[in-house]
């Protein structure tokens, strides 16, 4: 019902492809490796099993260590993953030591007030004579504090959520998902207004609520993805040794179950972004002097027919980092679903 | 087909249910003992118990919350302490409003994206396609309140072709409110763009590789025929389906928009009830705000299954 869009990600082909991922035939053979050693473990009683397990285990790390090695080739090969790339890149890098190369991004001065760029301002002042410039790239730091945090926190539990709902399935299943569909009676934006009204605003609120709300989506993902890894032979391998199903779910599973999981991250990802400065746009992020981009577009839009550039430029650099995350997404999910 | 709307009526009751529960723990059991609250901390224990006693707070949640839900039920919701007027006129004109712009929006989005959807499916993979695949995505991930300023700045305040306020004044005709509504309307459309054309995209590529399209065009089918009879309807079905799905965003995408142009309809009134923690106000747009979007996707899922006669004749 409330299935947030994921438009770069979701493309349907693209999605089903993401939900195959296992399905790749070099994969499987890897996989057939490790059970095959796994299932070796239980007649190693001899010393000579255990050293030709070992060889095998080795090979399927071997293996698997190309295979890795050979998606990030690809990866940086492909144009949308590295333009989004450099950009997220580049803003990160603002995030952390634009104070180090502009002005101060709060000091005000009164005597410059609304100026338009210049050679001493590049994008200009605003109301109060603070640099824009100094602001718009000081701007990216608390959206990349929030943004990524949440987007972690929706991993963890929807991770956790969906490994216990997908590996035990019938009724745990049932009431976990039903559960967790509560959260989404409301479109996500309506429901973070409710919380940060009636808890309070802050950057730690904001974080936990997000990350809140995308955790059913998550949980789906990830329940998706495990009830398509819980009838392979590994897994069945593992349970014949008499794994915990912790230990299954934990140690067996989830590593076969990453890629998915980094396309739902960064999927995400770009939600968190959009969420989070949409909210401090609406009021109910941080407070003035923030140079917060979307607070900084609400408060200074009242500006936008006299000193367009005080809103122009943080409108421009949002845009630039939530276009750039989905470019990443995009780039993995393409590169993934090879 | 009526089978089918009364069995969904019935399914969106424990939802609603639901998202009572949710408003209902979040405004009246999360902020906690409520005649403390009212009282302040130096109260003594039995004015603050009494105060409960007289708001029933002091009730069980159960009770409480039926209490609750039935008053909004029989239409007594309440007043709102910091306008100190009744909520629900209040509520039904926000909602009122709302509803001209985000109908203005739909009337706008559905043709303008098929139209560019059903078009680069038919020249897939040109530059054309890839232009507006991306172009079409881009705004869609762009947050409205970041595409509404530049629209703003470009649209009103640069070329000056559309006014800078939501509202024209009073007295004015209703093609007038409509002219006024373009500016708002466009980044909720850009919102729903690039998701409804990669839909409609999709759903073009599938429909022409199917077998008939072959065996219309190798009898000599005109090609407007073609696109028209087989390709457009055909293509339609996954459209309208995702529509129904991007209501939830079209929801938020209304509180920003009207927050941004101050634009009187539910979403800035429930903004403005968050701000001032008005409970009872914004209790009230919120429930509405849950009634309409579970409607809305009733009224998509009954358009689909119009569409569709499989589901139509199996409902």
């Amino acid at each position: 019902m409330n299935e947030p869009r994921s438009p770069y990600g979701s493309d349907p082909d693209l999605r089903a492809e993401g939900m195959e991922l296992g399905a790749d035939p070099e994969m499987l053979e890897l996989r057939a490796d490790a059970a095959a050693a796994g299932g070796a473990q239980d007649l190693a009683a001899d010393s000579d099993l255990r050293a030709q397990e070992l060889q095998a285990d080795s090979a399927a790390a071997l293996e698997q260590r190309r295979q890795r090695r050979y998606l990030i080739k690809a990866l940086l090969r492909s144009p949308t993953f590295m333009t989004g790339l450099v950009i997220v890149v580049f803003w990160v890098f603002m995030a952390l030591f634009s104070t180090f190369i502009t002005q101060s991004p709060t000091a005000t001065d009164p005597s410059v007030s609304l100026k338009a760029p210049s050679p001493a301002h590049w994008f200009g002042t605003d109301d109060l004579g603070r640099d824009v410039l100094a602001r718009t790239m000081a701007g990216a730091r608390t959206v990349l504090i929030i943004a990524p945090l949440a987007t972690l926190l929706a991993l963890l539990w929807g991770g956790i959520i969906g490994l216990v709902a997908g590996f035990y399935r019938g009724v745990t299943d049932e009431v976990i998902m039903r559960l967790i569909d509560v959260l989404l009676a409301l479109p996500i934006i309506i429901t973070s207004i409710l919380i940060l009204s009636l808890l309070g605003k802050g950057t730690a609120i904001i974080i936990v609520a997000i990350g809140a709300l995308f955790t059913p989506v998550v949980s789906r993902t990830v329940r998706a993805a495990v009830i398509g890894e819980r009838e392979r032979e590994y897994v069945m391998a593992a349970r014949l040794r008499g794994e915990r199903s912790a230990f299954v779910m934990s140690r067996e599973i989830l590593p076969n179950i990453t890629q998915p999981l980094i396309v739902e991250g960064t999927i995400r990802l770009g939600y968190a972004v959009f969420t989070a400065a949409t909210l401090s746009f609406l009021g109910f992020g941080l407070a003035p002097p923030s140079p917060d981009w979307g607070l900084t577009i609400s408060v200074e839009r009242i500006y936008l027919q006299i000193a367009p550039w005080t809103v122009l430029f943080p409108a421009a650099a949002l845009a630039s980092l939530v276009v750039a995350v989905n470019l990443i997404t995009d780039g993995l999910g393409r590169t993934f679903s090879k | 087909m009526l089978r089918l709307i009364g069995r969904r009526l019935l399914l969106m009751l424990p939802t609603l249910i639901l998202a009572s529960i949710l408003i209902f723990a979040l405004a009246e059991v999360l902020p906690g003992d409520v005649g403390r609250s009212i009282l302040g901390q130096y109260a003594s224990e039995a004015d603050v118990a009494a105060l409960n006693r007289e708001l029933g707070a002091d009730r069980p949640l159960v009770v409480r919350y039926a209490v609750w839900a039935g008053s909004f039920v029989t239409g007594d919701w309440g007043e709102s302490p910091i306008l100190e007027i009744p909520v629900r006129p209040l509520v039904m004109e926000a909602l009122g409003n709302s509803l001209l712009l985000a109908g203005f929006a739909l009337v706008l989005i559905v043709p303008i994206s098929i139209v560019l959807g059903v078009f680069s499916g038919l020249r897939r993979d040109s530059w054309m396609d890839r232009t507006i695949t991306v172009s079409t995505l881009s705004m869609t991930v762009i947050p409205e309140f970041v595409s509404g300023v530049v629209l703003l700045y470009v649209f009103a305040v640069w070329l000056k072709w559309l006014p800078v306020s939501a509202l024209p004044p009073d007295g004015s005709p209703f093609y007038d409110r409509l002219y006024y509504l373009i500016l708002p309307a466009i980044p909720l459309m850009f919102l729903e763009l690039g998701y409804i054309a990669r839909m409609a995209r999709v759903g073009t590529v599938q429909v022409l590789a199917m077998p008939y399209i072959r065996t219309a065009v190798l009898k000599g089918v005109p090609r407007s025929r073609v696109i028209f009879g087989h390709v457009l309807r055909n293509a339609m079905v996954p459209t309208v389906t995702v529509i129904g799905s991007q209501v939830g965003w079209l929801i938020g995408g209304l509180v920003v928009v009207e927050t941004l142009f101050a634009y009187p309809g539910i979403g800035k009134l429930m903004v403005d009830a968050a701000q001032s923690s008005d409970v009872p106000l914004l209790e009230a747009s919120v429930l509405m705000v849950a009634v309409i979007y579970m409607l809305a996707n009733l009224i998509a899922d009954i358009v689909v299954a119009l569409l569709n006669p499989r589901i139509r004749k199996g409902g």
